[in-house]
């Protein structure tokens, strides 16, 4: 029986509602519980910070446009290359995109002990969880992106819900995924011809339908079979000057839902990294930021949760199932271009990007990405992200922390932008005086996203009963520190443990812990038509074989955490 | 009786194949027939049945013959090769499993190796390429559903990936081509006059070694500019023929091979070719896509890329990944006589190297991991032989187009004969062993400045 | 002694090649699919050759004998091609010019007729070339 006492931290815990007492936290056998024997090993954590282990809801971290991304870009590895912590750990390289060793060390190290990859294309689902298995520590599920599939538009096309929410449970079966991602409705499938869908009525070529049909059509279907986490959607027209009122278009589509789930999830949208869908102007002069349109009707409605996509202003490595819109950007910046388009699923896409201080639009991006959480009235709906990489790595996440928590850390980068006039007057930054604090940074990085995802029962609070993934950070949160203490206290937790093993000791990662991958179950009544659709498809159109593309076996998950759901009902 | 296992993957080509179709005696040990296979797969799965096949390994003596040792002592032997070199060579791995491919490089990392796979002398050219300039393409199934054009230039499927035009590229009905190769404009650039490229709508016979001349002079056609009269001998109205047809076209696709790897000009002649692919996206949709040799080289580049960050000639001897073709890359390893030992696993450097590297290869400990008997086993040290990864073992394998396909066991191997992963498996636990017993002082420099 | 022809070489896969190989590389097969080289009629020709004769190929590399055979994807006159294999490699240019490829396409030959000269095996070829 391994129990453990972390003695004395100032605790911050949205789930019990404790906000910075000092208090104990006990484990045993992985899991947070009330009070421990006296046989417990003792961890002082007076003086500094403990938390539940923090819940990413959405990164680009495992599959085949990561690898891409890392091994077309070499030169992502002349720094952050290193060699191994201790004889148990793996070497590691790479900056805006990790290996895979790298990205379980790195998140561990800040805290992180639930991580969710953003698309897998489920052609590609071997290779998502090949890497997965070897990123060690943090527990992991992904994403399967059905927004541009050929079943869902042939489906949602004629309103076919009840087929739709089948086929979404055999693919999530098939491909071990977790959850609906929907990237760019239809624009991904117009792409295929060289083509987009920039609104939500645009129609997609051939298949007759709109991104506005297929937005809907899959709320219901998610609904349908209570999945744990709502539809997770990038909408269409990213990155583009004015494209918040697409946004606001399709934050409406889930207007008069209502959530059926037995997980606790509130919302029927997750909307993510919003950043890249708050602009206003129409060219990129006008450029300028409309977070406060998209945050106003955040805060209005309940049923929506977002995620942020802040710009951490790196060089890094954007990659998207935006097919249209990486050839957008290559056209833009002229950096190399990768591009696969996957048969009836998806596309994606990969350009580098250098976001400079020193150029007007990307000090601009960076300021609206702080101003969406710091106008966030309810931060268990607002969560911090990088869309690592696409605004920068996950690892700026304690610099973006200390911008939130600090207005004297952000005052300062704002005011010595190179543009700072420009930017000042475009954005709404300079305005803003609120300092996240650190209840409300669990919130955002805890609780909220746990809840988000349907696993606040398991992940981002310290309820006894809850996995004990507990972390304390050498930082006295009543004062006084700076800026720059957030961000280093932030970067190397003094303690990590994940489901009650020690994994972290002072910034130094000593154990491979026992890493989970999650994914989602769900069964639905015989559904003859969808099977025999299914196997159509494979037959004509695939160009793999219906046996040889079910996700299986231990090589692929090793360490299976299944989520069950029942949506069969009574014939 | 027989039974018929279906839906098995061929593990020769990078085509991989997922239809075929194997029966086995009841039993489960005998290979009766191959379906679906061309003959090359059909070839790979009835030699493996081969009654002289070697099934346990062989040490060579001093007269040059070999002798039968067991497998506890290749396990030794290869063991204490790797943890007393500097720098050894671990080339190949280009046909096994991504399993091997992992256990391989936990080893690489504990010894301080040089990982490197067939990628060196085959699309090694290409990964540089996409390094430098990107890569736009698609899965195989987006070419069967859409693609009305297709382009081969420097590649001879017919004869290489000899299902690829009738499961991919030219004869299949997709979504959107229901007229099969009668929708379907074919385009073949070669020097020599290919059986492919007889089958060709426009067959370009271009001077050998022209390729970046003729992909120059495709983009100044593209822009409606003037040619000389002839390019890379290719008259100019058949240039601006071909650059016509690649611009109307719906959804079009270029497939390249060691025609232009292989040619003076390298990576600069796929440079030049990829950015020919990304001119035409500003008329039409275009992909462009490596005809990957063995069936899983491109499962080597993704288990390395994201292991070390790298696609091949991956160097783990300072205990960080450096990778810089040209220094770290197997021929000029060995030509430089910078590595100090030798070990092969999944591919046959002994017959597909020039001379001068499988020179150094023999004079070196050297350790050879393949099921059949060739060249590189012949001059090895030791041979090592193991079961047939997609015939007698599963494991995962990647797709010419990066799609991972779970290849599967249809036989039993020999009686008490090793898979690759079980004998890697067992070198990198000896090897830790030996590493931790080493005398302080002997390990690798790089984990001395970490410690 | 007829003079030796210059020609340019090139290697590739082919068919035979490939089932050979799969069928086993120390079999006479491989020999017969590998140890060749194609030369086209033109070539012949010039080199007074017949069809079938073995040859002496020879580069600044190396050099070797194989069976010469009329170009099966031809015409290409001035070019040959031994299928990929030790016979190719005993020949090819192995520089990389520093970026990791050796050249395996366009190595300048000659090659001149040798007909009691006999065609090594696979491995019998690359034992013997090692030594040297």
């Amino acid at each position: 029986m391994a129990e453990y006492l972390i003695k004395n931290g100032f605790v911050f815990d949205p789930v019990t509602g404790v906000k910075g007492d000092k208090k104990d936290v006990a484990i045993r056998d992985g899991k947070i519980v009330d009070s421990v024997s006296s046989s417990a090993k003792v961890y002082d954590a007076a003086g500094k910070t403990v938390m539940a282990g923090a819940v990413e809801v959405h990164a680009h971290v495992a599959g085949p446009k990561v690898n891409e991304g890392r091994n077309y870009r070499p030169e992502d590895k002349l720094f952050g290359t290193r060699v191994r912590d201790s004889k148990d750990t793996r070497m590691t390289g790479g900056f805006s995109i990790p290996t895979t060793f790298k990205t379980g060390y790195s998140y561990a190290k800040m805290g992180y002990t639930v991580v969710m990859e953003a698309a897998m294309p489920p052609l590609y689902a071997r290779h998502v969880h090949e890497e997965m298995r070897d990123t060690p520590i943090i527990d992991q599920g992904a994403f399967p992106v059905f927004g541009n599939n050929w079943f869902v538009l042939e489906y949602l096309k004629n309103n076919e819900v009840e087929n739709t929410a089948a086929y979404i449970a055999w693919l999530l079966r098939a491909s071990k995924g977790y959850a609906v991602k929907v990237v760019n409705p239809g624009g991904t499938e117009a792409w295929a011809w060289g083509l987009n869908c920039l609104s939500v009525n645009d129609p997609v070529p051939y298949f007759d339908i709109t991104p506005a049909q297929i937005v809907k059509g899959l709320i219901e279907a998610n609904e349908y079979l209570g999945l744990p986490h709502s539809i997770h959607i990038h909408a269409n027209n990213l990155g583009n000057p004015g494209n918040f009122q697409t946004t606001l278009d399709t934050f409406k589509l889930a207007e008069g839902y209502k959530t059926n789930n037995k997980f606790g999830r509130e919302q029927t949208m997750h909307h993510t990294h919003v950043q890249f869908h708050s602009y206003g102007g129409d060219n990129w002069g006008n450029f300028e930021s409309k977070a406060d349109a998209i945050m106003d009707y955040v805060n209005a409605n309940p049923n929506l949760t977002i995620d942020t996509g802040n710009v951490t202003l790196d060089e890094t490595t954007t990659m998207t199932a935006d097919g249209p819109f990486e050839h957008h950007l290559t056209e833009l910046n002229h950096l190399k271009w990768a591009n696969v388009d996957v048969e009836l699923e998806t596309a994606a896409g990969i350009v580098p990007y250098v976001y400079s201080p020193d150029i007007k639009v990307c000090a601009i991006q960076w300021a609206i990405g702080l101003e969406l959480a710091l106008l966030a009235k309810d931060p268990m709906r607002c969560f911090i992200t990088t869309d690592h990489p696409n605004a920068g790595p996950f690892t700026r996440y304690p610099r973006i922390m200390k911008w939130l928590m600090s207005k004297e850390s952000r005052d300062e980068r704002l005011n010595t932008f190179k543009h700072a006039d420009k930017v000042i007057s475009s954005t709404l930054l300079a305005g803003l005086d609120r300092e996240i604090t650190f209840y409300e940074l669990a919130q955002m990085t805890r609780a909220g996203p746990a809840k988000a995802l349907g696993l606040a029962g398991t992940y981002g609070g310290l309820a006894p009963g809850m996995d004990a993934d507990v972390v304390v950070y050498d930082i006295n949160p009543e004062g006084p520190f700076t800026g720059e203490d957030i961000e280093r206290a932030f970067t190397d937790a003094s303690l990590v443990f994940k489901t009650g093993t020690l994994v972290v000791e002072n910034g130094r990662v000593i154990n491979n812990g026992n890493k989970r991958t999650l994914w989602v179950d769900a069964k639905v009544n015989e559904n003859a038509q969808v099977m025999r659709d299914v196997e159509e498809k494979f037959l004509k159109y695939y160009s793999v074989s219906l046996k040889n593309y079910e996700v299986q076996g231990h090589h692929y998950i090793p360490n299976p955490y299944a989520i069950e759901v029942d949506a069969t009902s009574e014939v | 009786m027989a039974k018929t296992v279906t839906d098995v993957i061929c593990p020769f080509c990078g085509t991989l194949c997922d239809d075929l179709e194997v029966q086995v005696s009841d039993d489960g040990t005998k290979i009766l027939e191959v379906y679906n296979a061309c003959a090359i797969g059909a070839e790979k799965f009835l030699h493996s049945q081969a009654k002289d096949r070697i099934t346990r390994p062989r040490m060579q003596q001093e007269d040059g013959s070999y002798k039968e040792v067991s497998y506890d002592e290749a396990v030794e032997y290869t063991a204490q090769m790797l943890a007393k070199a500097k720098k050894p060579l671990m080339y190949g791995w280009s046909s096994t499993s991504c399993e091997a491919q992992s256990v391989g490089h936990e080893i690489a990392e504990a010894v301080g190796g040089v990982v490197d796979n067939t990628a060196t002398v085959c699309h090694g050219s290409s990964l540089i390429a996409i390094q430098d300039v990107g890569i736009p393409s698609c899965t195989l199934g987006e070419v069967k559903n859409r693609a009305d054009l297709v382009v081969f230039w420097g590649c001879n499927p017919s004869h290489a990936h000899p299902r690829h035009l009738s499961r991919y590229s030219i004869f299949p009905r997709g979504f959107f081509t229901g007229k099969g190769h009668k929708g379907r404009k074919m385009i073949v650039v070669d020097p020599r006059n290919t059986d492919t490229m007889k089958m060709a709508d426009v067959g370009l016979q271009l001077e050998q070694g022209r390729d970046y001349e003729l992909l120059s002079a495709l983009r100044v056609a593209f822009r409606g500019e003037d040619l000389p009269d002839v390019v890379a001998g290719i008259p100019k109205e058949r240039i601006y023929e071909a650059a016509e047809m690649m611009k109307n076209a719906r959804f079009g696709v270029i497939f390249f091979g060691m025609g232009v790897t292989q040619s003076l000009g390298k990576n600069h002649n796929i440079d030049i070719a990829i950015m020919v692919t990304k001119d035409l996206n500003e008329f039409t949709k275009f992909s462009i896509i490596a005809m990957r040799g063995h069936y899983n080289v491109t499962g080597s580049g993704a288990v390395l890329g994201w292991q070390f960050g790298f696609p091949f000639a991956t160097d783990l001897s300072r205990g960080f990944a450096r990778y810089n073709p040209g220094e770290t890359t197997s021929n000029d390893l060995l030509r430089r006589d910078e590595c100090d030992a030798v070990f092969v696993l999944g591919s046959d450097p002994g017959a597909h190297f020039p001379i001068s590297s499988v020179r150094k290869i023999a004079h070196l400990p050297s350790v050879a991991v393949d099921p059949h008997i060739t060249p590189t086993t012949e001059i090895s040290k030791l041979h090592v032989p193991v079961a047939f990864v997609g015939i007698e073992v599963g494991g995962c394998c990647y797709r010419m187009d990066n799609v991972p396909i779970e290849s599967r066991k249809v036989v039993e191997p020999p009686e008490g004969m090793m898979t690759d992963t079980d004998f890697l498996a067992r070198v990198r636990d000896r090897v830790v062993e030996l590493k931790a017993q080493a005398p302080v002082g002997t390990q690798s420099t790089a984990e001395a400045q970490g410690a | 002694m007829a003079d030796a022809i210059r020609l340019n070489l090139i290697s590739g896969r082919t068919i035979q090649q490939g089932v050979a190989m799969e069928g086993g590389k120390e079999k006479p097969a491989y020999t017969e699919a590998c140890g060749i080289i194609e030369i086209d009629p033109a070539d012949f020709k010039k080199l007074g050759a017949y069809r079938n004769t073995n040859v002496l190929v020879t580069s600044e590399h190396g050099s070797v004998v194989v069976k010469a055979i009329e170009a099966t994807q031809g015409p290409h006159p001035g070019l040959a091609y031994i299928p990929m294999g030790p016979w190719a490699n005993a020949v090819v240019d192995p520089n990389t010019y520093g970026m990791g490829m050796p050249t395996f396409k366009g190595t300048p030959i000659q090659v001149s007729i040798a007909t009691n000269e006999p065609v090594l095996s696979s491995v019998a070829l690359v034992q013997k070339l090692v030594k040297e």
